[in-house]
């Protein structure tokens, strides 16, 4: 996990408010936190509250089936979906799940082994933020978001397919 | 064909510079080697044995004459004259430099031509029917179609990291030319009882090294619906397809594993929130994309009398007459006929073109075909528009340029990959047993006399030669270092579609000749009046030609 001191958000490179736990961390009344998805599910009557606060972001993994386990998902101030590497893109279709059936509206972050290559596609399946590995180059990276300007398909930033917006 | 607006140029345009920054990036360290790979891939470059390899997208194999010349001129100056047509309509050029590939990018975008995702785990070229449009049994021209699929697959953000690669083929024709039924995704278009257009789905066959016969998911899909339902089904291979093995990572091995139905039930899941969406074609897309697929200005021509006139020529012309029994496929159009110009005389590695040749087919184009050419899967190109009364001139010049060998459909229009000379992936070479077969078998008589016969070679399991569906198939093996040949019989890549049987164990390149020559005459031996050769090997299955193989 990257948790990195400056992530890129909205468009801009800004600190990392935010750092993900993982699943034996035990104090969890610190705010901020990112939590695995199981973690969350053992301590949710704990939890409720501080969710509803926007002080806790949930983690989850690209194989995480959210036709089962989507319940009170749109009350996260934060959510971070894992990359284990690069080449794997479960993490695409989950993003645009969350974004277009389970309706969260939060702060979307990719996490973990994307490349600067792949932001224009990851922003248009709905992230907003990313915690890249360390070794990229955050400055340059960013310029990445603008790689295009346009697309034929519909997305999470552009709801009309190009076919129908073509003059 | 399609022509680009502003929009497509300028999808192209960032695609290309984007493209440049990349290998600027790996050029100068900064972008490491591997993850270099998969984002050159996707802009069809692989590094091959001997220097990179470019694949070029011919979407659906339609080219125009302008992107012939185009082709022509980035061959002679950023490569060595000649180009590979490949067995999924695209075309290859075998040395250009790495650094050179974003200015031949730039070069093609200008002639409305690119090469994004023509490789990587991404959805492919789509490819289609050589004779879409103008095939006389066709029901509906795919080709609108499949540009509307072209497009929707050009850079879909979701889609871009599949497990593995992701081919669509369609067609709307009841002879299968596109081999719908050995594809990721295959599509018929049909019209239903209410006349109204939409598919049959396919879904989950493929050849490599597990071939499959694709499984029916839906009998008929309204065509709104296509991209709303491509969605589904990428989604449910997207989220489910295997990861943890290369092998078996493509979307045949998750609806096998599935089962059918249960695959089949959870696309329709995934589709019931996507229907009916913004993504839900509307009739004025539809309409815009069938205007590019327009019937050019055909002549009123008397086909009875245009047909006489041809005979009357080819009675006193063996050659011509011959040419035209192979090469020639029937039109719609009262006149009208659609020529295949072969790029396999022997000697020749099959589907490779020269830059010369390419120039030369922008001519004929020009002169006899409304200025368009297709490439087809089987690797040779077709002129689909062509006046009978303009065969014979068109065949001399096709025959002065050196693609006339009236060969089309027999056992030497072989199907083959570029193989050990050039592939890194390849376990053996596979030109050279093309050459050998055809060198073998130059009787054109005899080859006549087998009627229909496809022979496929293929280098490694991959099977970019389709070996599978051929009715010979023969596949490269490594056994300790050296290279052997396993044959198959059986295959069929047309609506009737199977998969080849193993003959039994490999032969020595030195052998096949002969064998291959056994295996015809059990064929002529057994075979009734007026039947094909794996019309024969149905009937009569493999047992006649392996004894015949293995005989001491």
């Amino acid at each position: 996990m990257p948790n990195n001191t400056v992530v890129i958000k909205d468009g801009k490179i800004t600190d990392n408010l935010w750092k993900i736990v993982n699943e034996d961390h035990s104090d969890l009344t610190q705010d901020n936190i990112i939590l695995p998805y199981c973690l969350w599910l053992a301590n949710q009557d704990e939890l409720s509250q501080r969710v509803s606060e926007g002080k806790i972001g949930l983690l989850l993994e690209g194989d995480h089936n959210l036709q089962e386990q989507n319940e009170g998902i749109a009350d996260f101030e934060l959510i971070a979906i894992n990359f284990p590497g690069f080449m794997d893109g479960r993490g695409f279709s989950v993003a645009r799940l969350l974004r277009e059936r389970y309706g969260f509206t939060g702060e979307l972050r990719a996490s973990g082994g994307v490349i600067r290559d792949q932001l224009c596609y990851l922003q248009r399946c709905g992230f907003s933020s990313f915690d890249l590995d360390a070794d990229i180059n955050i400055e340059a990276a960013v310029e990445s978001l603008n790689d295009f300007s346009e697309g034929y398909q519909i997305s999470v930033d552009l709801p009309t397919p190009l076919f129908r917006r073509r003059a | 064909m399609y022509q680009y607006d502003p929009y497509d140029h300028q999808i192209i345009t960032q695609r290309i510079a984007q493209f440049r920054g990349q290998t600027e990036r790996y050029l100068s360290g900064e972008l490491k080697a591997e993850e270099f790979l998969p984002l050159r891939l996707q802009n069809g470059l692989y590094v091959q044995r001997l220097a990179p390899m470019l694949r070029i997208n011919v979407p659906y194999g339609m080219i125009n004459s302008t992107q012939l010349r185009r082709l022509a001129r980035i061959t002679r100056d950023y490569d060595k004259g000649y180009a590979h047509i490949t067995t999924r309509q695209n075309i290859q050029l075998n040395w250009p430099d790495l650094a050179d590939v974003p200015d031949i990018l730039a070069e093609l975008a200008e002639v409305e031509m690119h090469a994004t995702q023509s490789s990587g785990n991404c959805i492919r070229n789509t490819t289609s029917d050589q004779l879409a449009g103008v095939a006389v049994e066709e029901e509906i021209d795919p080709r609108p179609y499949c540009e509307i699929i072209r497009q929707w697959s050009t850079l879909h953000p979701e889609f871009a990291f599949l497990p593995r690669k992701f081919k669509i083929a369609v067609t709307g024709s009841n002879s299968d030319r596109a081999a719908i039924n050995v594809h990721d995704i295959g599509l018929r278009v049909i019209k239903n009882e209410q006349g109204e257009i939409g598919f049959r789905v396919i879904v989950g066959g493929g050849l490599g090294r597990t071939p499959v016969i694709g499984s029916l998911v839906r009998e008929f899909l309204p065509e709104k619906d296509l991209l709303t339902y491509l969605d589904a089904i990428l989604r449910v291979y997207n989220l489910l397809g295997r990861r943890d093995n290369k092998y078996k990572a493509r979307i045949k091995i998750l609806v096998k594993a599935l089962g059918v139905e249960k695959f089949a039930e959870l696309v329709e899941a995934e589709w019931a929130h996507l229907a009916n969406g913004e993504a839900t074609l509307t009739q004025a897309e539809i309409d815009r994309c069938k205007n590019f697929f327009t019937e050019p200005a055909y002549a009123t021509i008397d086909d009875k009398a245009a047909q006489a006139e041809v005979d009357a020529i080819a009675a006193d012309n063996i050659a011509f007459e011959k040419w035209l029994s192979r090469n020639l496929c029937g039109h719609k159009i009262p006149g009208y006929a659609a020529v295949v110009l072969a790029l396999k005389p022997t000697g020749v590695a099959p589907g490779d073109v020269t830059d010369r040749q390419l120039d030369i087919i922008a001519d004929l184009a020009d002169k006899y075909s409304f200025g368009e050419a297709r490439t087809t899967h089987d690797q040779n190109i077709v002129l689909a528009e062509v006046k009978k009364s303009e065969l014979l001139p068109l065949w001399q010049e096709a025959k002065a340029a050196g693609f006339a060998t009236p060969n089309i459909g027999t056992l030497t229009d072989v199907i083959c990959c570029p193989g050990g000379d050039f592939c890194s992936l390849a376990n053996a070479k596979s030109i050279p047993i093309a050459e050998a077969i055809q060198r073998r078998f130059d009787d054109m008589d005899y080859v006549y006399d087998l009627g229909d016969i496809d022979l496929n070679i293929s280098g490694c399991m991959n099977a970019c030669g389709h070996h599978h569906v051929g009715h010979i198939g023969i596949l490269g093996v490594d056994k300790k270092g050296k290279e052997f040949y396993q044959i198959q019989l059986g295959g069929d890549s047309s609506e009737n579609t199977a998969l080849g049987k193993v003959l039994g164990p490999a032969f020595g390149e030195t052998e096949i000749p002969d064998i291959i020559a056994g295996i015809l005459n059990v064929f002529v031996e057994n075979r009734h009046d007026g039947e094909q050769f794996v019309e024969t090997y149905n009937r009569i299955g493999l047992a006649p030609y392996k004894e015949r193989a293995y005989a001491k």
